[in-house]
């Protein structure tokens, strides 16, 4: 197996299990995880191709995975704020509770 | 394919198989730690050294940080199996077939794909100079849009899980 592939398997094997946990799981915490689990995955895949692929020297999949990060940051703690506030107005952080609009 | 990418890519997966699967909310955030741990050595063993040092520091430093914090907040232990077993167990197998069917689907990509095209021999260098030059030359836009939304979405975090104002009713 050449070690693009490798990489591309094991990135593959990631988001497999950041999906079937988002899908599995009912805490939001651990769906907010699966997410993160995924965008890592990706970022893996960048940096194999940015590794193997052509014109390394341009970087651009390094600096790709850089905005990813700083997305994904940025995106964890509105996740997480936006789950301590349902928590605080619902009294709980699973998603199968939370099936009214109006509480 | 080396040893270590072996070592790594095993670390990374049972580090996230463990964080999807744990019981403990807790138990699972630290798991998360491994695997974005391997992660970083993967990174490092293909050449990234500033991402693997980064990953170190925004993830395990930030996002774990955060993790464990919100848990902490919410106190959101899954309940015991009996309370909510009825439709569960289908919803589970649903995800888990979801799952299944995705990875069979890159998979066959993959084996179908042939990467064999393109694979640089020499190890690419990226040096912190290279960049630095890169991301304000030829990045600065995405690089100052990024800088706005960590602002906005900090400020937002804020606000969100400010304590509500008791309104008189």
């Amino acid at each position: 197996m050449n070690p693009l592939t490798a990489c591309l398997l094991v990135s593959s094997l990631l988001f497999s299990i950041g999906l079937g946990g988002a899908l599995m799981r009912r805490s939001a915490i651990l769906i907010l995880i699966g997410i993160e689990l995924m965008l890592n995955a990706a970022n893996l895949n960048f940096i194999a191709f940015w590794r193997y692929g052509p014109h390394p020297e341009a970087l651009t999949g390094i600096l790709f995975v850089v905005f990813s990060i700083a997305i994904a940051a940025a995106e964890a703690a509105v996740g997480l704020a936006l789950i301590v506030a349902v928590y605080r107005h619902a009294k709980t952080a699973e998603v199968d509770s939370l099936d009214s609009m109006k509480g | 394919m080396t040893l270590p990418f072996l070592i790594l890519a095993l670390v990374t997966l049972a580090g996230a198989t463990a964080a999807m699967t744990l019981r403990k909310l807790v138990h699972c955030a630290l798991a998360l730690s491994v695997a974005f741990v391997g992660l970083a050595g993967l990174y490092l063993a293909l050449g990234a050294q500033f991402v693997g040092l980064v990953q170190v520091m925004v993830y395990v430093g930030a996002v774990v940080i955060l993790i464990v914090f919100a848990i902490l907040l919410t106190r959101s232990d899954e309940p015991g199996l009996p309370r909510a077993l009825r439709g569960e167990k289908r919803a589970r197998l649903a995800g888990l077939a979801v799952a299944a069917g995705v990875f069979a689907v890159l998979a066959w990509a993959l084996a179908a794909g042939g990467a064999e095209a393109g694979i640089a021999g020499a190890r690419p260098e990226a040096t912190i100079d290279a960049i630095g030059s890169a991301l304000m030359q030829r990045f600065v836009l995405p690089f100052e849009a990024v800088g706005l939304l960590l602002t906005a979405a900090l400020i937002g975090a804020v606000v969100i899980a400010m304590e509500e104002k008791q309104s008189p009713k």
